[in-house]
């Protein structure tokens, strides 16, 4: 997983509620063999509709959303978030998030960003015309307009966010004390 | 490390602590680990997505078989026939491309040694005493016959294992289950797991690793043991142990992965330290009179639903939990059967002898002692023979039990997961009933409305030739 410190780009105005995990990814797209290439089948329902944002070229290579409450709810499914990232998705601002989806999210090294309803609504306007920053160090979102909204996030989570660390890449981080276990293991059981 | 008496479970996990957390939480080595094709894609996409490699491609085997349809699977040129369903296909080429790629030992579909994983691994004696063993697949505790410990994993897991050879796992319970005595005649390994779990209930062992103790397992073969494990996690059991002894080192001994020369002997010391210590505590007992268990099978759709072969379709309401009340009944309208009925007046339209519970050379034997001589009975409609492996399989034609079985009217197939779980071509029809040598007989297991009678290789074989369930003490001279 990439570490992300600052996440910062042009971002898809979404101002909608309750964005499910159907909308996000539908479910004929899940027998797929991959994690990768979920990108196509993103947001299919809302890229049917003529002028959306996901093909509008202004948006080209965005890399936030600015979205609705309850972001993410519905079904478990990771591959909502396998979608996104996909898509070049590395950050999600809402008012709020489905649980599960956060916790998808995250895993894949996703931030998710939860700020009031007036600073969402100011950041859709932003995002029609101009970059958003979200700063995971210092927990704020920034535009070019001297706005600032400082955001909570749970310290566990920025830092394995900011240090690459998912579940595999924790264990990975106890390299040493998995070498000097082979090491004994080379020692005591040859014959493995 | 303490002098406290130790049990072969404590004994395999305190070997396998890479690091012990406050919580109780422990980092543990695998030795092994088993690849699949349907459980894999998305885990080795996972470490290329984080541009990330297998760490020890030494300890992992890639074997396909779930998808695998059990025809040939060459053309009269030697040619590789191509697989039909698309999706089976693609999650087949996925596992022939992931193996190499990652520099994971591949034994493809047509090569000699290929069969189901849990047949392959102690087959090719990869699957060793004392090792962690996992796969994507919850019968991977069949090797616990090995005196392994061998759970099945999620997708999620089985990438960390390829990335980190290691699990964070909670320790379990253990479970001493002791059956000793005199088995019966014609009572099989098949017959005492069933036995086993129809007394500990689906959810008995949950929470628990099984060892199974006693002069029952002592005195039974590799591959008994191997059956009576695989079948621990229908018990609710995590994994199931026997510890190695004389005949695990004997079956094991020349294999092609075994160890060879003086790491021989020293393994073969390490493993007999394994033996749980005099005066060790298990969680729990349960104890068992090996003349109580008769040949056995199942009449509804959870494992724990056994009942003799002399015995009756049992009434719900004989039932004490009012729970169990309501799903017999649920499971009786699905098996489309009736209380009281003579489990022998059973007809059946399928049998199925395969899967990795009872699909190895001993249980062909079993089988083909049965069917010698007589006939598949008019109203069954097909009886599969799946050896486990292509091994198997030339061992059997080697000793002409294939010719014992086509000439009985069975079909003859090569080596796959087969009607265990259906993934591939051989589905039970709605409706229809299979005398089954597999694992599980969930409702839908081997193809939507099937209905499974789970049972031993011999029982499977009487069905077959009679057209009914069937008492195998009938047919053939019992000791
Ligand atoms: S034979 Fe059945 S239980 Fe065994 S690995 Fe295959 S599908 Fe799983």
């Amino acid at each position: 997983m990439d570490a992300v410190k600052q996440v910062e780009g042009r971002a898809f105005p979404l101002a909608l509620k309750n964005i499910d995990t159907d909308v996000i990814i539908p479910a004929h797209y899940l027998k797929t063999i991959t994690r990768t290439g979920l990108g196509k089948g993103a947001f299919e329902t809302i890229r049917a509709q003529p002028g959306n944002v996901f093909d509008d070229p202004e948006y080209a290579g965005a890399k936030i959303i600015v979205a609705g409450d309850n972001f993410g709810c519905g079904s478990s499914r990771e591959h909502a978030a396998w979608a996104l990232l996909d898509m070049g998705v590395t950050a999600v601002i809402a008012p709020s998030f489905s649980d599960i989806f956060s916790g998808n999210a995250f895993k894949n090294g996703i931030v998710t960003v939860v700020l009031p309803q007036e600073a969402v609504d100011r950041l859709v306007e932003v995002a029609k015309t101009d970059p958003i920053t979200v700063d995971l160090e210092h927990q704020v979102v920034t535009t070019p307009f001297q706005d600032r909204f400082a955001f909570e996030i749970d310290p566990f989570r920025k830092h394995c966010l900011m240090n690459g660390l998912d579940e595999v890449g924790m264990t990975m981080a106890r390299d040493n004390a998995i070498s000097a276990f082979e090491a004994r293991m080379k020692a005591d059981r040859p014959w493995l | 490390m303490s002098s406290k008496p130790r049990t072969l479970y404590e004994k395999i996990w305190d070997a396998h602590v890479v690091e012990r957390r406050d919580d109780g939480t422990c980092l543990i080595y695998i030795d092994r680990h088993l690849v699949h094709e349907v459980t894999s894609p998305q885990a080795f996409e996972g470490l290329r997505v984080a541009g990330r490699t297998v760490r020890r491609p030494d300890l992992t085997l890639a074997v396909p078989d779930h998808n695998l349809p059990t025809t040939p699977r060459k053309d009269v040129d030697g040619k590789r026939l191509p697989i039909a369903d698309r999706e089976s296909a693609q999650q087949l080429a996925a596992l022939e491309k992931n193996a190499p790629s990652f520099g994971i030992r591949y034994i493809d579909a047509v090569a000699p040694e290929q069969g189901i994983v849990h047949v392959v691994g102690p087959e090719q004696g990869f699957s060793l005493p004392g090792t962690t063993i996992v796969c994507g697949d919850s019968h991977t505790s069949a090797h616990g016959g090995m005196g392994a410990l061998a759970f099945g994993i999620g997708t999620s897991e089985v990438e960390h294992v390829l990335a980190t050879q290691t699990l964070l796992l909670t320790p379990s319970k253990t479970m001493e289950v002791r059956v000793e005595g005199v088995l019966g005649a014609a009572v099989t390994p098949k017959d005492v797991v069933l036995a086993i779990i129809g007394r500990i209930g689906a959810a008995g062992g949950t929470g628990f690793v099984i060892e199974y103790t006693g002069n029952v397992f002592r005195e039974m073969s590799v591959e008994g043991r191997l059956t009576v494990c695989n079948m621990s996690i229908e018990g609710g059991a995590r994994a199931g142990l026997v510890a190695p002894d004389e005949t695990t080192f004997a079956y094991l001994k020349g294999r092609p992965m075994a160890p060879q020369g003086a790491d021989w002997d020293r393994a073969v010391a390490w493993w007999k330290s394994l033996a749980t210590d005099p005066g060790a505590q298990y969680d729990k007992v349960v104890t068992i009179d090996a003349s109580t268990i008769a040949p056995s099978l199942t009449w509804g759709t959870s494992p724990e639903d056994v009942v003799a072969i002399t015995g009756v379709v049992p009434d719900p309401m004989s039932f004490a939990d009012p729970s169990k009340q309501v799903a017999a009944q649920k499971s009786l309208d699905y098996m489309g059967l009736t209380p009281g009925m003579r489990m022998q007046d059973v007809p059946v339209e399928h049998v199925f002898i395969g899967s990795c519970t009872n699909s190895r050379i001993e249980d062909l034997r079993a089988a083909a002692v049965v069917a010698k001589g007589r006939h598949v009975a008019p109203n069954v409609r097909q009886a599969l023979v799946v050896p486990g492996s292509g091994l198997v399989k030339a061992q059997a034609e080697a000793e002409g039990l294939d010719k014992i079985f086509i000439e009985a009217g069975f079909e003859w197939r090569e080596p796959g997961c087969s009607m265990c779980l259906a993934m591939n071509p051989d589905k039970v029809p709605p409706g229809e009933r299979c005398a089954s040598t597999s694992n599980r007989n969930f409702v839908g297991r081997q193809g939507p409305g099937a209905r499974t009678h789970l049972l031993s290789p011999a029982m499977a074989a009487a069905a077959a030739v009679t057209g009914h369930l069937a008492d195998v003490r009938e047919l053939v001279e019992v000791a």
